[in-house]
């Protein structure tokens, strides 16, 4: 690992901000807290959650992919021993829930697609549900049905929903109604400007995003109908809310809903948004007055669960004959599949390498969500980022080679810099772009243009993303409350849910930073809405950068309470204290001194006592789009560059990846351990994304939902992989820290097929790039040749 | 028609009345309320049940409980020691940063326990063998195997 500094600050933050310190904590490789739990085993994840009398839930789900229902018989199932209560659409009250709440928890009158939920068995064990469901007589009235988003748009095609209309005039269609516009400049006059002008159409597939642990839910209700859900979701403020209007359509009004997370096996996405499976839990749990848990098989967590959707993208770039870029114009359809959930909004985030990555003074951009009989599509991991970035960076090596200018050069003379005010109205801050790109070239040895010789190439591409928190909703604050024990420990207590990406070890750094008292005193409680303060959720690379800044807040005013606090005790302005390792000093005389505990024991005795506890909430001076879709989306964005050596065997067309370097700009590490896990679990994603992922769906049937058959990198697969930190000190940061939960797997698959190109000379426009699609076009190349 | 089995567990002589179609995995976390091996996928494609049964490391999802019989199984309970410190492979995970979301850990940690126990000094593809049929999707295995290598050379 190497870090290359833009000095163009003090890189020392002191913890009053300003005052020359050695940083104590931040900047180190520390483990993660809850590691020494996860490691014996000893840490509760949903699978292991289980509450007295609790019985377990299933769903039947559809046996074709659109169809009427025309009966539902429960008799028999509910006949069964130890079923406690069979649920239908005809049975529960009219709700439905979803982005365009589009979707009913248990369907009546047709099914769209082949996860959709059917009926549900609550019984007081897993198998006898799986039975009960057997003996649930369906009968159905098949329907034409569409599962290719180009044959859904045209005229005549089956609607999936009816009632859904678009257009000006109104018309029911399978065309999502959500005009995704952005226009900078001008790109009609730009093209007839330009020198050079390249044109392509770039696919992607559908993946999943293959969480260890499977979604699921423990649901409660206590005798006043107050509902507590024990949950895997990265987004419980959200969650609560969505849960408290179900209630409140359930015939449950103002009740209180309570999220418990329990330890979260992954999630990058898919855990964004509420499902059909948790509202069923709780119609279960509200029928049979009892817990009722229902957790995913691993063919249920690919069948049902949403995944990201596959696009179709014509881009068309131009550039001068000196090689600077002048327009970007792409247009993208997308496979909403049959209900919306948060894949239908990927198009903003998209906007974002579409208007700003590399400068591009003329952009266009439009995309068409469409509906399908397919599963419905989700937020993963880069929300729309890497399909953007696959059609652009491959665009951009076409435009290189068209030019007639190396593709390394052809990024430097366009790449972003520090200052700049993109089309969109993002304004870049500090940007390590040129640094990521020099530090991936050096470290690969790139010298371009390999062809000629061995089958082996080069290949790079960059990338930005949010990294200052996104807002995407009117808020986009995170909470957080920190209070001092009477032994010295401190409790911070934060919106920031941790999916596995190390929040709570950050937090505490900050918040041991700060105090100056060591991190093992810190204990962080993030998982239930009952003590922690609100938050927007685990997404868009936020929570270091949101839930950071908050708890530098609550740390900053929890730090001058005790300063006070001890000022009392020993008699000194509290300006002339400090704290080290827990211990209150007078700076001037450190005889002078008062253990945390023994200030916080004052507090507590003393006549009149007082509490010391600080809340902080923090929301980012970051911009919602306008109604063009401009605005300063975040705070600051983080920029990237992968860059990878192939050798193509061009008798089989397999991929063998040599080395891959991945470089980012992360502001400041301020944990260099926990963020080259990012990079590097980022970058492994992304190869899969590039080379073997790829859910296969005949007629809406998804045919590999197994891990056997959906082709998830194992430890064998993996390249030699460098992660690079690059560290630009973002003012607004916490610490000079960025987000960079999603960058990891942007740019990696352009990277690899700009490699291919510079190996063998084809061009692979459609992922997964496997050896089959390789060879038929170094075939379809000899021909021409 | 429930059969007996006696079996050793994390070192102790264990009788259990079993039903035959019982999976191992569903014997220690069902009956023996050992929770820390993991169900991932349940047929024996990702490796988060892994637990030791003779020096070997097996997918407890797929083996049939009765098939314990007189065999020594050892599970992440297992390799904890008395003193309340944690395995040197444990510690490893934990001072590497192997540990992201967890689920896989205990499964990757026993196939790790399992190669150690084979082969003192194993060479990385060996480490990379040993783990290809535990899956993560959180570390790209990177930190994973650093922490293998680490532990097995006694760091």
């Amino acid at each position: 690992m190497h870090r290359v500094c833009q000095d163009h600050r003090s890189d020392k933050i002191g913890r009053e901000g300003g005052v020359n310190m050695e940083l104590t904590t931040i900047g180190k490789r520390i483990s993660k807290k809850d590691a020494p739990s996860k490691v014996t085993g000893g840490a509760a994840f949903i699978q292991d959650v289980a509450l007295q009398g609790m019985l377990y839930g299933k769903i039947l789900y559809s046996r074709y992919p659109h169809a009427r229902i025309t009966h539902i018989d429960t008799t028999r199932a509910s006949m069964l021993a130890g079923v406690k209560a069979v649920l239908t659409g005809a049975t529960i009250p009219s709700f439905t829930f979803g982005v365009y709440k589009d979707n009913p928890p248990l369907k009546t009158g047709k099914v769209c697609s082949l996860r959709d939920e059917v009926a549900a068995v609550a019984a007081t064990d897993p198998d006898i549900a799986e039975a009960a469901l057997d003996l649930i007589e369906v009968e159905y009235e098949e329907l034409p049905a569409v599962f290719d988003p180009l044959e859904a748009m045209k005229e005549g095609a089956p609607l999936i929903h009816e009632g859904h209309v678009g257009g000006k005039e109104k018309k029911p269609t399978n065309v999502l109604n959500m005009p995704w516009r952005l226009l900078a400049g001008d790109v009609e006059g730009a093209k007839k400007e330009a020198a050079f002008v390249v044109e392509g159409t770039f696919r992607t597939q559908w993946v999943t995003h293959c969480c260890l642990g499977a979604s699921g839910c423990v649901v409660q209700f206590d005798a006043a109908n107050n509902l507590t859900v024990y949950s895997n979701t990265q987004i419980p403020s959200l969650a609560q809310k969505d849960f408290v209007e179900a209630l409140g359509a359930f015939g449950l009004k103002n009740r209180k809903v309570r999220i418990i997370q329990s330890m979260i096996g992954g999630a990058f996405g898919s855990k964004l948004d509420t499902y059909a499976y948790e509202y069923i839990a709780i119609l279960l749990a509200m029928k049979t007055r009892r817990p009722v848990k229902i957790v995913f098989t691993r063919e249920e967590e690919f069948l049902a669960t949403s995944p990201r959707q596959c696009t179709i993208t014509r881009i068309s770039q131009g550039c001068t004959k000196e090689g600077k870029l002048l327009f970007r114009d792409m247009e993208m359809i997308l496979d909403n599949g049959a209900y919306t959930s948060w894949g239908a909004t990927t198009p903003s985030v998209m906007m974002l390498p579409i208007s700003s990555l590399y400068k591009v003074p003329n952009v266009k951009y439009s995309a068409k969500c469409v509906y399908t009989n397919n599963t419905y599509s989700q937020a993963m991991r880069g929300y729309g980022n890497p399909q953007a970035t696959f059609a652009i960076e491959s665009s951009i090596e076409e435009l290189a080679e068209a030019a007639g200018v190396d593709p390394y050069e052809f990024r430097l003379i366009n790449a972003n810099e520090p200052g700049e005010t993109t089309p969109q109205r993002f304004k870049v801050t500090t940007c390590g772009m040129k640094e990521c790109m020099q530090e991936v070239k050096g470290r690969l040895g790139w010298n371009g243009k390999r062809r000629e010789k061995s089958g082996r190439g080069f290949g790079m591409a960059a990338l930005v993303h949010v990294g200052g928190g996104a807002r995407v909703y009117k808020s986009d604050g995170c909470g957080t409350i920190i209070k001092v024990d009477d032994y010295g420990k401190v409790d911070v207590f934060t919106g920031s849910s941790d999916i596995g990406q190390g929040s709570e070890t950050v937090i505490a750094q900050i918040v041991a930073e700060v105090l100056g008292i060591p991190i093992d005193d810190i204990n962080v409680i993030n998982n239930d809405t009952d003590v922690c303060p609100w938050d927007v959720g685990a997404h868009a690379s936020r929570t270091t950068f949101v839930g950071g800044n908050s708890a530098l807040g609550a740390a900053r005013e929890i730090r001058r309470q005790i300063l006070e606090a001890a000022g009392l005790a020993l008699d000194e302005d509290p300006s002339g204290l400090d704290i080290r390792a827990g211990i209150v000093v007078a700076k001037h005389n450190n005889d002078k001194n008062i253990a945390l505990g023994k200030v916080l024991r004052n507090m507590h005795y003393m006549p009149g006592g007082k509490m010391l506890m600080a809340e902080y909430f923090y929301d980012p001076p970051n911009e919602n789009f306008d109604r063009e879709f401009k605005g300063n989306l975040s705070v600051t964005y983080a920029y990237g560059a992968h860059g990878v050596e192939v050798e193509v065997d061009k008798e089989t067309g397999q991929v063998r990846i040599i080395n891959y370097v991945a470089a980012h700009d992360v502001g400041k590490a301020l944990n260099p351990m926990l963020l080259e896990g990012q990079i590097s679990g980022g970058g492994v994603m992304g190869l899969g994304y590039a080379l073997t992922e790829n859910m296969v769906y005949r007629d809406g049937k998804l045919m590999n939902a197994n891990y056997l058959d959906y082709k998830m990198l194992t430890a064998k697969d993996i390249p030699p992989m460098q992660a690079v930190i690059v560290e630009t000190d973002e003012q607004d940061g916490p610490y000079g820290a960025k987000g960079i939960g999603e960058p990891g797997l942007v740019p990696t698959a352009p990277a690899i097929a700009n490699a291919i190109y510079d190996a063998v000379g084809v061009r692979i426009r459609d992922l997964p790039i496997t050896a089959e699609k390789v060879l038929a076009a170094l075939k379809a190349q000899g021909k021409e040749k | 028609m429930r059969k007996e089995l006696s079996f050793v567990l994390n070192g102790d002589e264990v009788l259990v009345e079993v039903e035959p179609h019982w999976t191992l995995l569903y014997l220690l976390r069902e009956v023996l309320e050992l929770k820390g091996s993991k169900e991932g996928c349940g047929y024996g494609e990702c490796g988060a049940c892994t637990v030791v049964i003779d020096g070997k490391a097996v997918n407890s999802c797929i083996f049939p409980a009765m098939e314990a019989q007189g065999r020594s199984v050892v599970t992440i309970e297992g390799i904890l020691p008395k003193d309340g410190s944690l395995h040197p492979l444990q510690q490893s995970f934990v001072d590497h940063g192997a540990v992201q979301c967890g689920f896989c850990s205990p499964g990757m940690i026993m196939s790790a326990y399992g190669l150690l126990q084979e082969k003192a000094d194993p060479t990385d593809e060996e480490i990379k063998e040993s783990i290809e049929g535990n899956l993560c999707r959180c570390t790209g295995y990177v930190k994973i195997i650093e922490a293998i290598r680490s532990a097995a050379k006694g760091e």
